[in-house]
């Protein structure tokens, strides 16, 4: 009855509201606004139930509540918390503080003591547990505070011995992550850690016995609960990871759990042994049931090996991975794990690839022809064999064969990791991971193959080896020949035989699969490169020559043949000898596939031959160095420009322009480089002779002409700035101002040439507006480049800025041409590395002469293949242009599976555009060009991604574009009418 | 002392009809009916007069429980549900159930129809032997009665093949059947928890082989067929219709797809279509590549591979054909090899096992020259390739489920004597377990402790709680005073005080009593010392409580001690000690001690 009294009371009191005997929690607030408490007061009042409260409190976590009042509404929480019967309530409300108290700029501190004060009263283990999970944000939100910590960590100790999970889990948890890591002083008696009492009641009358988080947390391994014990493990790997060091006793343990009932706590489990095999490798375990004594690394890399083979496959998973990470262990461990003793009737008998690799002694391939070649040969002793491998036997066989995917990914770059830290290992795990190759999955083939081409420097393949990893050549998808081409690429192998059996499969990969012919192209170019000693025996038979007839001259225009010539020239590179045995013809054809396929040909050195300029093999590596100086010096001659009104500035500037960009013609490695400094120095060029004085001091309707190509030039150098800023990678901030200083001054040009020739200053007045606006955006963004702006345009400007804001459009106009005028030169300082974003178009090649028919109002798929250089996050920027003759057009953006990456700053687009018109007459070609989008709120992006979605508003200014890179590429169609 | 049976029918130390009578908390279960391919007496039929001379089996069984499709697990069923007589459940997993009938009923075919046999069980009874079958799916117990549960795991070997747990209260047996713990190209690999059962009834068809990886032999099995068919010749593959075949379809299959290969495969009609039908249904049952694809599409609609006609076979060009039977003993598969033979461009890939005297058989052991019917003489000229594609566990499999299941027990059926007897060695070595291996007919008994279930009250516990510590110790055991009462078949342990109310009985004290005669002279050393001395040596006793009572009597905890006197005999005194049957060590030491004297080792405290 009086808590019904009191319930109307309550309401009574919320409809008035606001009495000014408002009790002393709301006075304590020092609301200045009805902030939300208040209304959160007033509704948790009204509540008659606990589902109500619970149907506000939901409502309730839904707003966000500013820090100011974070303190306010923790306390009206924690009163009604006290007042709460109903334990769901009492949980929401815990774990409402628990997520007010991550508010920003908020320290939760001040709300420490009333949460601890909860602990009390509490008597649901659910609730506690919740309360301390509120203590595990609040203690994680004062991670500097060695008192606070000291208290949780108290409170965790009480609370250890609780019979509820849940609680234990949360105990552990909290001092897993707030739980001293330092070294525990306690032992002396005078360290800060408070003396901890003993994890269980009855240590207190025993005396109080000090221990450290460590051995505490290492009690409940043994824990009835799995989930509590794989909450102490996590707890303990949590303490490893926040830096102390984990003792080794826990050793034993640790390996017990690896036999635990449930998954979790041996998942865990694995990781603990793992980080204490890299705590202590070298230390010695002895070996039960014997006198022997291995390492710790060796001992635990034998257990996780056993979790290979493990029931549960998330478990399987972690060990397969773990095993990648234990580089330390002997080799003859490692070795082990590739061990499988295979036996038939207790027969020993030979795996398969041992018996290739003895076929392949012997000299003699492939037989297979007879039944029961494979019979098992000596007797096995009963005695020795062992089924149940212990330690690591067999454990990557095992990984490797797993029902799950993810077992085997994991194992495959186990695999990899290994083998790229141990030689004699690589070459070991050769025969299994070329086995991978066969996978029922996709993404395993693939990857086994990239792992491969990683340890290949490793290894030297033998015949039948390479005959495997050949077969699947003939694979129908596309990454997967690919990836095998790349690993071609890195492959040594042993006798001439192999190159040509590698030739041959690639020839017929070129048939079946015509596309792949740059490919295959490129492949061999290394496999010759790689085995000129291998070549050369098989050079006439490869060119078909005869030492008596002429033979034939094969066709020119035939893949295979550019194939086999691409192999031969490349291995005649470091071969001199080589070059005595081409026929006539082959020399011609050299001569032309250097000159269309230079990147596959190299430059030879042939005897009697005069070597045209510039292709001469003598331009090594010195010119590259040369190349760069020549850069630097003209980039240093400019700067000697102080005012680009210098006579003679304009033609120093055209000069330097048409030299860098010959340098770059030449110099593919600075090409980057050079084109981003002309690219620059034209920029001033149209700035220069836009603003020639003779013609500024005209009358407007004089100079009609003038005004025009300056508004010309304005354009283009706005367009050229774009370029500037995103068509390169690797520019620094510096460079970054630099361009936009240059856009700037576009603008101010294009400001000025308004002026003059419109009349009116309303339209003005705007256009003034957005102009200081972006002066300002300007400051803003490149506050730490503005002292070297100094005498620039914008140093200049921002000098004047207090008089620009107050004045008139027609004065700043005036001001802006003044500065335009007078600003210096601004030097170009080139970055480290500079790249252009580069795109080729491989497919469709634009030379067929077959129109492509479809019907019209039907839609017809283009197969688009195309390289990318440079590009950062092509994902998102680079998209397909379609241009139709009739100046139509579409952009397409690709899906970004379509994009792969073969290599570093490399990307490849293989996709499909969809094309449709109406009807035409005749056949007629269409555009297909690549362009790279452009944001400039990019920029200012970068800094806020980390902030939540909402801001995703371009920032202002912001312009967005798209600028095309690489050349379009005309494809023939012809649209039909339907055929009704 | 409760203890579990197992008498294996047939599989004892023997491959082919499999058929165990396990009996296990007073329950029997018969596991798996097959019938032995070698024979065909009634030597093929498990003898179920074992069970029971006459009548119907019926009362003798609880449950019948199939592990899988295959014959020799399944071929005895309508025989013994229908002939012999046994009307109580069956059960088999889903697929099984669908498949079986099939082969029974072709089975059935070839004995009576082919064979001409009589006696023999007919359509009708397969069908209803079917009616009595009840499903199962993977992972779900069911009761059979109130205490015989059963539940199925996953066995890989073949679609739908399953382990099954056999539990009674706290005793269980886990049977295998067939099992395969390496994943192939359809099905995944056995599974089972950690469920600790007593006996683990394991086959072990492949107990002394260790196989090398099946990457090899796919990749030789696919390198083979590549080979011949670029080549331009065709490859015969014999095959039974269910299981392997499939294996080898879904492989060619992809590889096919994978090399975009041109060259038709075709599979003999028949029980085939029917089977696929199935292998498409049960999708859950297949492994992970398969059941993540097939929402795009079903790996077991083959794109490559069609139905065969007769005619095909003299097609020019390459090909692919897979063909029943097996073992090149007659049918289809024998009338494509005579035809194919004579081509040294031709190859015929074995699968599987072939027994002697069969036309596959002479082949492989090389023989060039062959001598058909009418006196033909039909020479072998193209290449034969034997390539073993068997789903059991070898050795090391088995050590893997015996790790997995952690039996307390081990049990060896389904495999040869000899080679059971290595694998039995090895088992108790590495895990010191029992292994057993009975022959047909021989019981295998094993002793097991069962707990049993007792229900505490609650106001028992929460008395006992009171006393001890704040948490029950998993680890220590810990006495506590009540009452079991066994009532209906149920055991409940309450306090005395409840069990006396439940039972209307009265509460009776039991006291001991006992006196103890001194002299005088004795006795007054006895007061002398009494008060503070035995209070002294009591306080060794630590912790109980000694109240001196104002009569002189002297009470430590319930025991009393009273001084009297007898008027008889003035020079003796009597000690009366009386205590209470809980406190009997306490009072059975004092009247020692009070008898005997003191001990000196207390006198000189």
């Amino acid at each position: 009855m009086a808590a019904h009294l009191k319930k109307r009371v309550y309401e009574e009191f919320s409809k008035v509201v606001q009495l000014p005997q408002e009790e002393a929690p709301a006075k304590k607030l020092r609301l200045t606004k009805p902030s939300k408490s208040a209304a959160l007061h007033i509704d948790l009042c009204k509540a008659s139930n606990p589902t109500d409260a619970l149907q506000y409190l939901l409502h309730f976590a839904r707003s966000s509540v500013e820090a100011e009042s974070v303190e306010g509404v923790v306390r009206i929480l924690l009163e009604h918390y006290y007042k709460e019967q109903d334990n769901s309530v009492r949980l929401k409300i815990a774990s409402l503080i628990g997520l007010l108290s991550k508010t920003q700029n908020f320290n939760p501190e001040s709300i420490l003591d009333d949460t601890l004060n909860t602990f009390n009263t509490e008597k649901s283990h659910q609730v506690l547990a919740q309360l301390l999970d509120t203590l595990l944000v609040i203690g994680t939100q004062l991670p500097e505070s060695l008192i606070v910590r000291h208290r949780l960590i108290e409170v965790a100790y009480k609370h250890l011995s609780d019979t509820y999970f849940g609680v234990r889990n949360k105990c552990l948890q909290l001092l897993g992550c707030l739980g001293n890591v330092d070294t525990p002083l306690n032992k002396d008696g005078q360290g800060l850690v408070p003396a901890v009492i003993g994890g269980s009641a009855p240590g207190v009358s025993g005396g109080v016995c000090v221990r450290d988080a460590q051995s505490l947390i290492s009690d409940y391994f043994a824990d009835q609960d799995p989930r509590v014990r794989t909450a102490a493990i996590k707890a303990m790997l949590q303490l490893h990871e926040r830096g102390l060091k984990i003792q080794q006793t826990i050793y034993d343990q640790a390996c017990q759990l690896l036999c635990d009932d449930y998954e979790q706590v041996r998942s865990a489990a694995v990781q603990m042994v793992w980080v204490l095999s890299q705590l202590y490798p070298e230390s010695i375990v002895p070996i039960p049931s014997s006198n022997e004594q291995v390492r710790l690394v060796d001992d635990s890399f034998g257990k996780i090996s056993h979790m290979v083979s493990d029931g549960s496959w998330v478990v399987r998973v972690q060990a397969a991975k773990t095993l990648g990470n234990m580089l330390q262990v002997s080799p003859h461990f490692l070795e082990q794990t590739l061990d499988k003793k295979l036996m038939s009737d207790l027969r020993r008998k030979r795996t398969a690839h041992e018996r290739a690799k003895e076929l392949y002694a012997s000299g003699e391939f492939s037989s297979g022809r007879k039944w029961a070649d494979d019979a098992p040969k000596e007797k096995v002793d009963t005695s020795a064999v062992n089924l149940i491998a212990s330690g690591a036997c067999g454990a990557f066989v095992h990984g490797l064969e797993d029902e799950m995917y993810e077992v085997r990914i994991a194992a495959v770059d186990a695999l990899s990791a290994l083998a790229q830290s141990s030689a004699s290992f690589a070459e070991k795990c050769l025969d299994f991971l070329v086995d991978m190759f066969n996978d029922e999955i996709e993404e395993v083939r693939l990857q086994s193959i990239h792992v491969l081409r990683q340890i290949s420097t490793n290894i030297t393949l033998r015949e039948d080896q390479l005959d495997t990893v050949l077969a699947v050549l003939e694979d129908s998808s596309r990454d997967i020949r690919e990836a095998l081409h790349e690993l071609l690429c890195f492959t040594n192998v042993s006798t001439k035989e192999c190159i040509q059996l590698a030739l041959l499969e690639l020839l017929k990969n070129l048939t079946k699969y015509p596309t792949d012919r740059n490919s295959v192209w490129k492949c061999l170019k290394f496999l010759g490169c790689r085995h000129p000693t291998l070549v050369l025996p098989l050079v006439p038979e490869l060119l078909s020559t005869h030492p008596y007839f002429h033979t034939p001259e094969p066709d020119m225009d035939d893949p295979a043949y550019i194939a086999v010539l691409v192999l031969v020239f490349n291995a005649a590179q470091s071969c001199p000898t080589m070059t005595a045995l081409f026929s006539d013809h082959t020399f011609r054809h050299y001569t032309y596939l250097r000159d269309s396929l230079s990147h596959l040909v190299p430059p030879l050195r042939l005897p009697g031959r005069t070597q045209a300029p510039g292709v001469s093999g003598i331009e090594g590596s010195g010119s590259v160095e040369s190349a760069q100086l020549f850069l630097q010096q003209s980039l240093s001659r400019i700067s000697t420009i102080h005012n680009l009104q210098d006579p003679g500035a304009q033609d120093l500037l055209n000069f330097t322009i048409r030299d860098l960009q010959r340098l770059g013609e030449l110099q593919t490695e600075l090409a980057g480089a050079a084109d981003f400094s002309a690219t620059y120095l034209r920029c001033q060029l149209l700035l220069t002779k836009a603003l020639q004085e003779k013609l500024w001091t005209m009358a407007v309707p004089l100079c009609l002409k003038h005004n025009a190509m300056a508004t010309a030039a304005a354009k283009q150098m706005l367009e050229e700035t774009y370029k500037l800023e995103f068509l390169y990678s690797g520019l620094e901030n510096r460079q970054v101002a630099t361009i936009h200083h240059v856009r700037l001054q576009a603008k101010a040009l294009q400001l000025v040439l308004t002026a003059r020739t419109r009349r009116g200053v309303e339209p003005l007045i705007s256009v003034c507006e957005k102009f200081l606006q972006e002066v300002e955006s300007f400051q803003r963004l490149f506050v730490v480049e503005l002292p070297h702006l100094q005498e620039s345009f914008v140093g200049k400007l921002l000098d004047l800025s207090p008089k620009l804001s107050a004045c008139k459009p027609g004065e700043l106009v005036k001001i802006l041409q003044t500065t335009l005028r007078q600003s210096g030169f601004l030097n170009l300082q080139l970055p480290k590395q500079v790249q252009r974003a580069s795109a080729t178009i491989i497919e469709p090649t634009g030379e067929s002469d077959n129109p492509l028919r479809f019907t019209s109002g039907l839609v017809v798929a283009l197969d688009i293949d195309a390289t990318l250089e440079h590009v950062q996050d092509p994902h998102n920027t680079v998209k397909v242009q379609v241009l139709y003759p009739d100046g139509q057009y579409h952009v397409i953006q690709p899906k970004p599976g379509d994009f792969r990456s073969p290599g570093p700053h490399r990307h490849r687009l293989i996709t499909q555009v969809y094309l449709s018109h109406s009807a035409w007459t005749e056949a007629c070609q269409i555009e297909v060009r690549l362009l790279l989008a452009y944001s400039s709120s990019r920029l200012c992006k970068a800094v806020w991604s980390d902030s939540s979605t909402e801001g995703l508003q371009p920032a202002e200014g912001a312009t967005e574009g798209t600028i095309p890179f690489g050349k379009p590429v005309k494809v023939f169609i012809m649209p039909k009418p339907a055929r009704r | 002392m409760p203890e579990i049976k197992v008498t294996p029918l047939g599989a004892g130390q023997d491959v082919g009809r499999s058929c165990i009578l396990v009996s296990i908390g007073g329950k029997n279960i018969m596991l798996d009916c097959g019938m032995h391919m070698g024979f065909n007496d009634d030597r093929r039929f498990p003898d179920f007069s074992y069970i029971t001379q006459q009548g119907r089996l019926t009362e003798f069984l609880d449950c019948v429980i199939i592990s899988h499709f295959h014959l020799d697990h399944c071929g005895a069923l309508p025989y013994m549900s229908e002939m012999v007589g046994y009307d109580g459940p069956i059960y088999m997993t889903h697929p099984t159930k669908a498949i079986c009938p099939i082969l029974l009923e072709d089975f059935r075919k070839i004995t009576v129809d082919k064979k001409g046999e009589t006696n023999f069980f007919t359509s009708q009874m397969i069908k209803d032997c079917m009616k009595k079958v009840v499903p199962l799916n993977l992972h779900q117990t069911v009761q059979v009665d109130d205490e015989l549960e059963i539940k199925a795991y996953y066995a890989g070997h073949v679609l739908g093949a399953a382990m099954v747990q056999i539990k009674v209260g706290s005793e269980s047996v886990v049977y295998t059947g067939d099992y395969n713990m390496t994943p192939d190209r359809h099905l995944g690999a056995a599974w089972i928890d950690k469920c600790r059962p007593d006996i683990l009834i394991s086959e072990s068809t492949y107990a002394t082989t260790i196989r090398d990886s099946k990457r090899c032999r796919e990749r030789d099995f696919l390198k083979k067929v590549h080979e011949t068919v670029e080549r331009g010749g065709k490859v015969l593959i014999p095959v039974f219709a269910l299981g392997r075949a499939q294996e080898l379809c879904i492989l060619l299959e992809t590889f096919w797809e994978r090399m975009n290969m041109k060259a038709p495969i075709y599979f003999s009609t028949g029980l085939t279509e029917k089977a696929n039908h199935y292998y498409k249904l049960f999708i859950t049952w297949t492994n992970q590549k398969i059941r993540k694809t097939f929402v795009q599409r079903n790996m077991f609609e083959f794109k490559h591979i069609k139905a065969f006609d007769r005619s095909y076979a003299d097609n020019p060009g390459p090909m692919v054909v897979f063909a029943t039977p097996g073992m090149l003993h007659a049918g289809q598969s024998l009338q494509i090899f005579k035809k194919w033979a004579g081509n040294e461009k031709n190859m015929i890939i074995m699968p599987g096992y072939c027994v002697q005297g069969t036309i596959g058989h002479k082949i492989l052991n090389g023989q060039k020259k062959l001598e058909m019917e009418n006196r033909q003489t039909l020479e072998v000229k193209l290449q034969v390739e034997y390539m073993s594609f068997s789903a059991h566990a070898d050795a090391k499999g088995i050590m893997q489920l015996i790790r997995m299941a952690e039996p307390r027990n081990m049990l060896l059926v389904h495999g040869e004597a000899k080679k059971m007897e290595f694998l039995k060695d090895k088992i108790e070595q590495e895990f010191t377990i029992n292994c057993f291996m009975p022959a047909n007919g021989e019981t295998t008994t094993v002793i097991t402790n069962p707990s049993v279930p007792v229900d505490i009250s609650l106001n028992l516990l929460k008395r006992e709680m009171a006393l001890g510590g704040p948490l029950p110790d998993p680890k220590k055991p810990r006495t506590m005073h009540g009452t079991l009462i066994m009532k209906d078949n149920s055991l409940r342990l309450v306090t005395p005080e409840q069990a006396l109310k439940e039972l209307g009985l009265n509460e009776h004290q039991l006291r001991f009593t006992c006196r103890v005669q001194y002299r005088k002279t004795e006795f007054t050393i006895f007061i002398v010392f009494s008060s503070s001395y035995l209070v002294k040596a009591w306080a060794v006793l630590k912790g109980y409580t000694i109240q001196h009572l104002p009569d002189g009597t002297v009470m430590v905890e319930s025991i009393v001690i009273k001084v009297s006197s007898s008027a008889e005999e003035p020079n003796t005194k009597v000690l009366l000690l009386s205590w209470s049957y809980q406190d009997e060590d306490l009072g059975s030491f004092l009247s020692t001690l009070l008898k005997k004297g003191l001990p000196s080792g207390l006198s000189s405290m």
